[in-house]
């Protein structure tokens, strides 16, 4: 059973997704559609709320990636409270640079 | 879309895996549409199989033999679909003769990691236990190439800029002192790039970070109760893999994030990043050694053989690969344009460089294809190509490595000369001054660049321990100190080992400051070992590869206890780096080409103009004219040099400067702190312009300006 759950929402063009559980290969599908929802329109700020998120492996740290080629240079992301594994692993592989990390929603 | 190509498509299905016949190119693993293509090279193998894995699974969950028909001459390849990337781990059965003295020695028994293996696991974090009983140790998987790399490239500095610090990957932060988040790893080395930079180096060489095992040959002493391991990684596992155990992110299997992100992290602070490779053996040793995946795959061609079959052993570790044979050398371009590719990497440095130009059984060549490959590589065509230029077989080519015009080489004999030079032997002045010059005795036709200067690096004495012991003290290798070298050419300065003898000490200070000087000051490219700059010490060990301990990790409470040492090694390469008169591609000409009324090099002795090359003398100096700097294209200031190795302390007569300019000190190695040294452009002016008194083993330093 996917320990993993997601939600989002879209307004005007801003895009906010919840993550919550387990990031890892088996749930990393369903982070990809709710990130391959947005490219058609792409978000000018995408804002991903990780307080919930317990555990993060390459596969999500793969969509992350994804999400940031896939929406383009001009898309603002960022990352709400995630987890101390979660923002080790981010400054560890760089990703922390591409995104902002922040503790509350900016917006 | 490419993924409806009909090439793209399953042709067969083997247990619910469907796959078709793959691509020979490139060899590997492929992220191909739909699938991945698995490509391997074998001339012997009656049969070749391919085994999959779910990540961590002790048993395969699929071994898919490879149809006849997926063989395109001696290469086995094929696409499966539908594989998860994330969790696949691979491997392969290879089934042949079992005929050493033909040079074969297939088991199929045996699952065999594929040589082009981009990630490893199986060792993901550092020295914890393995399964002794994994079917298949050493795991291939896929590789991700999403780095988001932004606007990074190679930094391409040219090479006589450079100020070389060769650091071990782990020592360097896994000291407790070193407080640092994740101690021992990528990225707890970036926490310290402000330190690298402060300190002045541009490059960072690091030792091996393919993946190795440091399990190998591990035995406790028994005297002490410590494990001793194989801690610098002399001996790879895969060359295309980077050490999982040296990542923080290595149990989560992100090690190639972690190393492209601390390469972007240095390459933005300027420092470029050199690798050093070791394609003279592998991990598999002798007859004797385990099969971890060449000898499984094709021994014959990856290893040089007797006429009998057994492993010639010019690296002293048991193998030597066949680095000549064609399709040897083009794993060995393929590696490295990898690594240039994908990691953005600056240069290699190659461990027992001069097996790389030996034929397959052993005979040097005098036109080794693999070294030419390298030097007139399209991609590798900015790497540093580094050699060292000896192995452990008797080929010693310092000065002689055939090197297309690109190789450099650590000048082993530069070190030599300086040592003994240093340590007051006589003799020494003759090669001083082409030591200083960028050796070009040994490198006309190449210039200064090819020489890289050093004293000290991971083989043999510290600086530290240069001045403090006589002879190595390798015991706690369990070895009856037997190993390590005994050319030293080390002095203790009166005392054998740590000591409170206060002149012992200052004397100590002294000379590791007069190397630090000469050092910096000497045509050719500097490199320094990690930690001297701070005095540390391995307790007088000169071979200390096996030790996980405080005999090589770097002690970080010397930044404040040596402080001295530490300024004067900073300030010195702050020097080198504000005076292009001391970074030259060109060799000196000895004469002056720019009519400043100074040949561009002067060699002086205790009197001006009068150097002593007699046998009996221990005093040189010199004078690089400013106006000669980068070929009279750029001004800089005047330096003179001067190095009295003699015990007591003896007056220099200058040679006077032109009207207008005056001679002051930068540094002067027999005056204490904070005299000894002033930060570049600071000097102070010397009161007496026509000469100077220089302390007995003491090096002066003044700039004309």
């Amino acid at each position: 059973m996917v320990n993993f759950a997601v939600s989002s929402e879209m307004r005007g063009d801003v895009a906010k997704i919840r993550l919550s559980g387990d990031l890892d290969s088996s749930s990393a599908t369903l982070f990809k559609d709710a990130v391959a929802k947005l490219a058609p329109v792409p978000p000018k700020t995408l804002v991903l709320f990780m307080r919930d998120l317990n555990f993060m492996a390459s596969a999500g740290l793969r969509i992350l990636i994804f999400a940031k080629q896939k929406l383009g240079d001009q898309v603002n992301i960022y990352i709400v409270q995630p987890q101390e594994q979660i923002l080790d692993t981010l400054q560890k592989t760089g990703f922390d640079q591409s995104v902002y990390i922040v503790d509350d929603d900016p917006l | 879309m490419i993924d409806h190509r009909i090439d793209y498509y399953p042709t067969h299905e083997y247990q619910t895996f469907r796959f078709r016949r793959g691509r020979p190119l490139p060899f590997g693993a492929t992220m191909v549409p739909n699938g991945v293509n698995f490509a391997i090279f074998s001339s012997a193998a009656s049969s070749c199989t391919l085994v999959l894995f779910e990540k961590g699974a002790t048993e395969p969950q699929v071994e898919i033999l490879f149809p006849e028909e997926f063989r395109i001459g001696n290469v086995f390849c094929m696409i499966v679909f539908d594989l998860d990337y994330e969790k696949l781990e691979y491997g392969y059965r290879l089934d042949g003769p079992f005929d050493p003295s033909q040079g074969h020695r297939f088991d199929k028994s045996k699952i065999v990691c594929d040589p082009y293996a981009k990630v490893i696991d199986g060792r993901d974090t550092w020295l914890q236990p393995p399964n002794w009983d994994n079917v298949y140790a050493y795991r291939a998987r896929l590789a991700f190439e999403d780095f988001d790399w932004e606007d990074d490239r190679p930094l391409e500095i040219p090479i006589e800029d450079l100020i070389i610090y060769e650091l071990h990957t782990r020592s360097f932060t896994n000291h407790p002192s070193s407080n640092v988040k994740n101690p021992g790893t990528y990225g707890s080395l970036r926490q310290k790039i402000p330190y690298l930079k402060d300190l002045g180096i541009n490059c960072v060489e690091l030792m091996p970070i393919f993946e190795f095992d440091e399990w190998e040959n591990s035995r406790k002493y028994e005297i002490t109760g410590e494990l001793l391991i194989n801690y610098w990684g002399y001996s790879t596992v895969g060359f295309f893999a980077p050490k999982a155990g040296y990542a923080a992110t290595g149990k989560y299997g992100m090690q190639v994030d972690e190393v492209k992100t601390m390469i972007k992290d240095l390459h933005k602070n300027g420092i470029e990043v050199i690798l050093d490779v070791v394609f003279n053996h592998t991990a598999e040793g002798d007859h004797r050694g385990q099969t971890i995946s060449f000898r499984g795959i094709d021994n014959r061609t990856y290893y040089m053989l007797t006429p009998d079959g057994y492993y010639l052993n010019f690296s002293g570790c048991g193998n030597t690969l066949n680095c000549n044979h064609p399709v040897v050398r083009n794993m060995v371009l393929d590696c490295l344009r990898y690594w240039a590719a994908e990691y953005h990497i600056d240069g290699f440095r190659f461990d027992l460089a001069s097996i790389l130009g030996r034929d397959q059984s052993g005979r040097p060549l005098t036109n080794p294809p693999l070294l030419e490959a390298l030097a007139y590589d399209p991609i590798l065509a900015k790497c540093k190509l580094i050699a060292e230029a000896w192995d452990a077989g008797g080929l010693y080519q310092v000065g002689s490595f055939p090197a297309y015009g690109r190789w450099a080489e650590w000048n082993g004999r530069y070190r030599d000369t300086i040592r003994k030079f240093i340590k007051g032997d006589l003799g020494m002045v003759g090669e001083v001054s082409q030591c200083i010059q960028g050796s070009p005795q040994l490198y006309y036709q190449r210039g200064p660049t090819a020489s890289i200067n050093f004293i000290t690096c991971h083989d043999g004495f510290s600086l530290n321990d240069l001045v403090s012991y006589n002879g190595k003290h390798n015991e706690l290798n369990g070895e009856q100190n037997s190993d390590g070298a005994n050319d030293n050419n080390s002095w203790n300065c009166g005392y054998e080992g740590e000591t409170e003898d206060l002149q012992v000490n200052i004397l100590r200070h002294r000379q590791i400051k007069n190397f630090f000087s000469i050092l910096m000051v000497s045509k050719g490219v500097p490199m320094v070992f990690m930690g001297d700059e701070m005095g540390r010490t391995q307790g007088g060990n000169n071979n200390a590869y096996c030790h996980d301990s405080d005999i090589n990790w770097l002690d970080w409470t010397l930044v404040t206890r040596k402080w001295e040492l530490l300024r004067f090694a900073k300030l010195m390469i702050h020097f080198r780096r504000a005076h292009p008169v001391l970074r030259s591609r060109y060799h000196l000409r000895n004469q002056d080409y720019v009519g400043s009324g100074y040949a561009d090099i002067s060699y002086h002795g205790t009197q001006a103009w009068t150097p002593d090359w007699s046998g009996g003398s221990r005093v040189f100096a010199f004078m690089l004219c400013g106006k000669h700097a980068k070929q009279g294209a750029v001004r800089d200031d005047d330096i003179y040099v001067a190095m009295n190795m003699y015990w007591e302390a003896l007056p220099f007569s200058l040679p006077p400067l032109p009207p207008g300019r005056r001679w002051h000190v930068f540094a002067n190695t027999g005056a204490s702190a904070p005299q000894d040294i002033y930060p570049p452009g600071q000097e102070v002016p010397i009161e007496d312009q026509t000469r100077i008194l220089a302390g007995g083993r003491s090096v002066i330093i003044l700039v004309g300006r």
